[in-house]
């Protein structure tokens, strides 16, 4: 038998029906997660349709971008104060209860980003096929499965009727050899990776994460090597599932028990790409040689070691990038003024990345005239990081300790940036406006982050650690 | 949806690469809960000021873009988010077509999915609607045709169902909904 690509063995295990000359692949969605911002016009056509959901045990959503992340009130409940806001969360809310999907509403104890606690519960297991109204999907794919973002018609398909039409992608082997130097972490990579692909550069494929460099890596960490596929125009990323994918899992509430997880183990390790496996593409990086990674424009392509300099505009399109970053004339960033450290997002906004943020918060202070904001993932990341005093940390340092949810990586529940201002951010993108209209972000790891709020300017970590 | 085969408009010329979603509407105008009106959205930190006065050299702000329904745009339109919103509030706003030299994958699923033309054609192609905003073109889906004010065609790449889809005027879910025993087959399989 031919060798295959994981990528292969979860889209053939999956085909409803294969592509003919006339129509795509029908794709079956093992899990499909929903949320407040791109799900209620599908609801509405289900309705307008007559139709139910068709596998409701199959769909679970969360409450995350419109949600605000402000410190709960006395009654121990987190304040709407937007009322278009408050209208989406309760169309969720009605939308669940009325077609039997179960919802982690804001407060609850399940709540938090929709990419955040799929791995959390368990319902994120190697070999799915995961969809989600939102491109950071991508995710998902660090378990071993194939999970993309759609839009809402698509959504509305899914609900109605588990699957969805697809034209299958290409791959593209990204392998990363080596061991990272200290203080160079998985947001680094990533971002080398879009650097040299391009925003565009993945389009049309999905990419396969390889290489001793990944195999070293954490889930959390991988989460965040999948998470940000899309920027470089990937549709998916993934990584073959290992003995670290299985510890994670093993033991969480939704994950196979008994019995059934020896069985599912044995199905789990026939997923990596055979030897021999063939891929449309490759690219490769020495992980040994990278640098702490930061961005000096308006998408994440744009991005540079730390302590490089600027590069030149080579058109008008990067001249309008650096012209709206303020950077024009500008030869290094390091050494850039910051007004606003943001941590968090689905990107960066699980224990470790807030435990490697408190090894540089711990015994120091937030830069004079700088906000620093630290939005945990979800109310279990939250409740975890307490237990171990990091939001003690935080507060010390005169941070900012807040609900979770998406929060200022997408603007759109009150955290924001003011015009003109700059962010230090650990979400996933810079484009203009992105955090606020008229704000400007720099996306780097959650250790740059913490570094920049602790200095008030754009810092090599490595100098603070 | 409406049967789409011809279209025959002047083109508008935003000749930035990379135009993101949240350009094409911000994350700010995603509390709604239905797509009516987002067409007054649409570009909107590039087409109003902060007190939300139409910012004079925007090129959707120029009498010459009155009417156009084809976008001509740089490079990889559409990347980042998967917000359908960016495809309803582009077809609200009047337009029927994008042409650029590469589109997004979700962004170009989106569009095909509400009557948005996805229209990629090769880079002298591109660099001639660049190089000429306002020019009429023609673009046929029945053909997969894009039609230059000089006479000369080129052919753009489009997915045969959607194609048909297009041009009958059905929508994707009619076509899986018809696809129940297929799909319960498939679960059956699954669950054994």
């Amino acid at each position: 038998m031919k060798p295959r690509t994981m990528f292969e063995k979860i889209w053939e295990a999956h085909l409803v029906r294969p592509a003919t000359a006339d129509t795509p692949a029908i794709l079956y969605v093992d899990l499909h997660l929903v949320h407040e911002v791109t799900s209620p016009q599908a609801f509405t056509w289900l309705r307008e349709r007559g139709l139910k959901v068709r596998r409701p045990e199959r769909t679970v959503a969360t409450m995350d971008h419109s949600t605000p992340t402000t410190p709960r009130g006395r009654d121990g409940k987190i304040p709407v104060l937007d009322s278009a806001a408050a209208a989406q969360i309760a169309t969720l809310e009605k939308n669940c209860a009325d077609f039997g999907i179960e919802l982690h509403k804001l407060g609850s104890e399940g709540q938090g980003i929709v990419h955040v606690i799929g791995p959390e519960m368990g319902l994120t297991q190697p070999g799915e096929v995961i969809v989600c109204g939102d491109s950071h999907t991508s995710t998902h794919g660090a378990f071993g499965a194939l999970a993309f973002g759609i839009g809402t018609s698509e959504v509305s398909h899914v609900l109605a009727t588990q699957s969805l039409l697809q034209q299958p992608p290409k791959t593209l082997a990204v392998t990363v050899e080596g061991q990272l130097r200290p203080g160079v972490t998985a947001k680094d990579i990533i971002l080398a990776v879009i650097a040299r692909l391009g925003i565009g550069g993945g389009t049309g494929h999905v990419i396969e994460y390889r290489g001793s460099a990944i195999r070293a890596l954490s889930m959390e960490e991988r989460m965040t090597v999948c998470n940000m596929s899309i920027e470089a125009g990937a549709r998916a990323g993934m990584i073959a599932p290992d003995e670290t994918t299985f510890e994670y899992l093993k033991g969480r509430p939704r994950a196979p028990q008994g019995a059934a997880w020896d069985k599912a183990v044995a199905a789990w390790r026939q997923l990596p790409s055979d030897p021999g496996a063939t891929f449309d593409r490759e690219e490769k990086f020495d992980a040994s040689t990278l640098e702490p990674m930061i961005t000096y424009g308006t998408n994440p392509g744009m991005g540079m070691a730390i302590s490089a300099d600027i590069p030149a505009a080579a058109n008008a399109t990067a001249q309008k990038a650096l012209s709206y970053m303020g950077l024009t004339g500008e030869k290094r960033l390091l050494g850039h003024k910051v007004d606003v450290v943001f941590i968090g997002s689905c990107t960066n906004s699980r224990l470790s990345d807030l435990r490697a943020a408190a090894t540089v918060f711990k015994g120091r202070k937030v830069a004079d005239g700088v906000r620093a904001l630290i939005v945990p993932g979800s109310q279990r990341i939250k409740k975890a990081a307490e237990a171990e005093g990091l939001d003690r940390v935080f507060t010390e340092a005169g941070a900012e300790w807040r609900e979770a949810g998406c929060s200022m990586c997408i603007a759109m529940n009150g955290d924001q940036l003011k015009p003109g201002q700059y962010a230090v951010s650990t979400s996933n993108r810079n484009f203009e406006g992105r955090q606020g209209a008229g704000g400007r972000t720099f996306l780097a790891s959650p250790l740059t982050a913490a570094a920049a709020a602790v200095t008030g300017r754009v810092t090599d970590a490595r100098d603070l650690i | 949806m409406q049967p789409l085969n011809t279209i025959t408009s002047k083109t508008v010329v935003l000749p930035v690469e990379n135009v993101d979603t949240d350009q094409i509407i911000p994350a700010r105008f995603l509390k709604a809960t239905s797509k009516v009106g987002l067409g007054s959205k649409l570009f909107a930190d590039w087409r109003f000021d902060a007190e939300g006065k139409p910012k004079p050299d925007f090129i959707l702000n120029r009498p010459e873009a009155a009417g156009a329904t084809i976008l001509v745009a740089g490079d990889n339109f559409g990347c980042g988010s998967s917000r359908e919103h960016a495809p309803w509030s582009l077809t609200d706003y009047g337009f029927r077509a994008v042409i650029s030299t590469s589109i997004a994958d979700i962004f170009r699923n989106n569009s095909l999915k509400n009557g948005l033309i996805p229209v990629v054609v090769d880079p002298a192609t591109h660099a001639k609607l660049l190089a000429a905003p306002g020019a009429t073109v023609t673009i046929s889906v029945e053909d997969k045709t894009v039609t230059l004010p000089d006479g000369s065609q080129v052919s753009f790449p489009i997915d045969p169902f959607a194609r048909y889809c297009l041009l009958q005027g059905v929508d994707e879910l009619e076509f899986l909904l018809s696809q129940d025993k297929e799909i319960a087959a498939f679960e059956a399989r699954q669950s054994r």
